[in-house]
């Protein structure tokens, strides 16, 4: 066993032992802090369907994101829609056999790779040529940026211009999951894409990737516009009334 | 013309986003509270010695408190939507009345404290320690924010600035550095009853005048009871409607639709403020005492029925926080709302055809309306979303003959605030208020010239006071504002109401 299968094997399951540790401490966080007001941004649906609707149309179009701005929107839209076929397109690597829609999605997924670098690009570029986005942007958000469009780019080297041999790639990842350690071959391109994947995952808890359960949280787009109709109180704002 | 000692923005055609300059607003900060400002509301009364420590300690316990906090000044992506549509942007073009950057005040600190990410690397991401000039940033851009929540329209996420600066005063109430204006209010409300510290026998005064003034002009004896135990209805009101011009007009017409639905109503002078400034400062506890007044009242005088007058942040409070606040309401109707808005109240009346009117006599004006921006974003009315807009345009259009709205762009959801609203409202914030007031004059300003619109109708107090003062800096007229039920009043026909030869 080469020393750089066992390192990427160690680093694997540190990221995701991070990315899903540290997820479960923010959602768990999130979970146990009350919203002791009604501050849902109205018109704001009056029933709990109503409510996963609303959600539904945050997380599948962005609506109020097209609201508010549409070359934000195109590119945003862009890139994540094209993250998620991506993603779909790589779950081929921790199956044994292929789903047959994971086997459909997979011309799609190289789609989507070209898409989500192009929709990247585009939110970059608003970061120095916007001036008001470019007095809000820290260096991290150019680093995710960065490592997005690196990992992208890496990814797309491998189909178009270095191929690797995925089978065995795919025996590498089938075998974390069974914790048996196989080899992993060691084409540069391919340990660069894995290495900056293990630290996206890692990042991800600690930054502002935490949007993406955040917006499931915000009480401005998940309560239900009901407040004459029933009484909405938390814990701690009860215990202020037994006080009395 | 006011007189302005400084630059009045020039109107424009159309709607442009400027570029950045920043620190132009830098110098803008409201007076500060003093002791006897702060020691009514449980506040120390001066900037504590160990005020870092301090103010840590209370963002910490925030973060335990508000959901809505936490998961904000986590999820920003720094997208950058919101940055071009807070009115006090737009007008001032100071790039920290950007949303996303007015949040970011907070954020820094935030993230240096209680992230890893900010403790570690805090030049990456941002993270800056909690200094006094961090401190004096905060005390004068989170008194530039009016709490309006157009920003949460736009956020991908529902980042709502307001939340931010709400908790942002309230850690700074807590180590001694409190707004004057809002502080000051508060206390008169503890004390007297009302935001203008109008004692019951002034109000009572206030009240027998108009009873006198409608009759001289209609010949009805219509009534405007104050602390009458029994009556059905409690009217809450906005303390402004007592006398300042144009809100009372309404109040008069409040008054006018009591008497036409043959109900019997009372106002109370324990309770005689709609208004909750505790909501502006974001103090849970302030806001409670004040809305407590309001449970306190309704048992005392027997009512059956709560009705809040026109006013905005107050409808936010009263519609959405109030149940949470001062309920259960289990003594009152159960037939109606708790608490229900005078433009419902109205509303269903003239959906069943009681009340009759003369639309000609509002026929001097041509109206557009001024979508509230709490009223807009945080509240509702009727039973439908969206009602909080169909509704003050049904009772407008039923009692006028000439309404146009302003561009689509500016009202409903994406309305501007008035410029002057969440603790605003002061003198020493003039230069703001004019300011921020930019957008919706600019919108007014085209439908004047597009559609010879007149007069623009309000329901809130603060809008109407704000506009009635910045108005004349745009060169227009101070009393172009006028309140919704002003034109109730104007066009209704009270029940043995002298004809107009009998007048003569």
């Amino acid at each position: 066993m080469s020393f750089l299968t066992v390192v990427y094997a160690f680093l694997f399951y540190v990221a995701a032992a991070v990315l899903l540790a540290g997820l479960a401490i923010k959602i768990a966080q999130y979970v146990r802090t009350p919203a002791p007001l009604k501050i849902p941004t109205t018109p704001a649906p009056v029933t709990q369907s109503g409510v996963v609707f609303r959600l539904a149309r945050e997380v599948v179009f962005f609506e109020s994101l097209f609201k508010g701005n549409k070359w934000i929107w195109i590119f945003g839209w862009m890139f994540h829609f094209g993250l998620f076929l991506v993603t779909l397109r790589h779950l081929r690597y921790f199956m044994d056999p292929v789903w047959l829609p994971i086997e459909l999605v997979q011309p799609f997924g190289i789609y989507g790779g070209i898409a989500m670098v192009v929709g990247l690009a585009g939110l970059w570029a608003r970061r120095f040529l916007v001036d008001r986005v470019r007095y809000v942007t820290n260096k991290s958000d150019h680093l995710i940026l960065a490592l997005l469009v690196a990992i992208g780019l890496s990814g797309l080297g491998m189909k178009f211009l270095f191929h690797v041999d995925v089978v065995s790639v795919k025996d590498f990842f089938l075998g974390l999951l069974r914790f048996q350690v196989q080899p992993l071959p060691a084409d540069p391109l391919l340990l660069l894409h894995l290495l900056l994947v293990a630290i996206l995952m890692i990042v991800f808890p600690f930054s502002k990737l935490l949007h993406a359960p955040g917006l499931f949280f915000s009480p401005t787009r998940n309560q239900v516009d009901n407040p004459r109709e029933q009484r909405h109180i938390a814990d701690w704002a009860k215990r202020l009334e037994q006080q009395e | 013309m006011a007189k302005a000692n400084f630059e009045v923005p020039q109107l424009q055609q159309y709607a442009e986003v400027p570029a950045i300059e920043p620190g132009t607003m830098s110098h803008s900060k409201p007076f500060v509270a003093k002791p006897e400002h702060q020691e009514p509301l449980g506040f120390p009364g001066e900037l504590v010695e160990n005020w870092q420590e301090k103010a840590l300690e209370k963002m910490g316990d925030l973060l335990q408190r508000y959901r809505s906090l936490r998961v904000y000044l986590d999820a920003c992506v720094k997208c950058g939507s919101c940055t071009d549509k807070c009115h006090y942007y737009l007008g001032t073009r100071d790039p920290k009345n950007m949303p996303v950057a007015r949040q970011d005040l907070m954020r820094k600190v935030y993230r240096r404290y209680f992230t890893l990410a900010g403790k570690y690397f805090p030049k990456l991401v941002g993270a800056e320690d909690f200094t006094k000039e961090v401190l004096d940033e905060w005390y004068s851009y989170y008194h530039q924010c009016s709490q309006c929540r157009r920003c949460s329209v736009f956020c991908p996420y529902g980042i709502d600035t307001a939340e931010i600066s709400m908790a942002a005063r309230e850690i700074m109430d807590h180590i001694g550095i409190g707004q004057k204006y809002c502080n000051e209010i508060i206390g008169k409300v503890y004390k007297i009853g009302n935001n203008l510290g109008l004692p019951g026998p002034a109000l009572a005064d206030t009240l027998e005048g108009l009873e006198e003034d409608v009759f001289d002009d209609t010949g009805v004896r219509v009534r405007y009871p104050l602390d009458q135990e029994g009556a059905e209805i409690l009217l809450v009101t906005p303390s402004a409607d007592f006398f300042a011009e144009p809100h009372v007009d309404g109040l008069i017409g409040y008054g006018k639709v009591f008497h036409e639905a043959g109900v019997s109503w009372t106002l109370s002078s324990y309770a005689s403020e709609a208004a909750n400034f505790g909501m502006f400062i974001g103090s849970y506890e302030n806001m409670r005492r004040v809305a407590q007044r309001i449970r306190k009242a309704a048992i005392d005088l027997k009512v059956k029925r709560i009705v809040f007058g026109e006013c905005g942040h107050a409808w936010r409070v009263a519609y959405s926080f109030l149940n949470t606040l001062a309920g259960p309401w289990d003594f009152l109707d159960p037939r109606y709302p708790v608490p229900q808005h005078i433009c419902e109240f109205t509303y269903e009346l003239i959906q069943q055809g009681k009340l009759r009117f003369d639309k000609s006599q509002n026929d001097d004006k041509v109206l557009t309306f001024h979508d509230s921006c709490n009223v807009a974003r945080a509240s509702r009315m009727g039973s439908w979303p969206g009602g909080q807009f169909d509704i003050p345009r049904a009772v407008i259009k039923a009692v006028c003959n000439h309404f146009y709205d302003m561009d689509e762009e500016t009202i409903r959801e994406r309305t501007f605030c008035c410029g002057g609203g969440g603790g605003l409202l002061t003198d020493d914030l003039m230069e703001l208020r004019v300011k921020g007031a930019k957008p919706r004059v600019e919108a007014l300003n085209n439908v004047m010239r597009e559609k010879k619109v007149t007069h623009m109708a309000a329901i809130c107090a603060i809008c109407k006071s704000q506009f009635t003062k910045v108005l004349p800096y745009y060169g227009m007229e101070m009393d172009q504002i006028v309140s919704v039920h002003q034109l109730v009043s104007n066009a209704i026909i009270l029940t043995g109401q002298r004809t107009e030869d009998e007048a003569a």
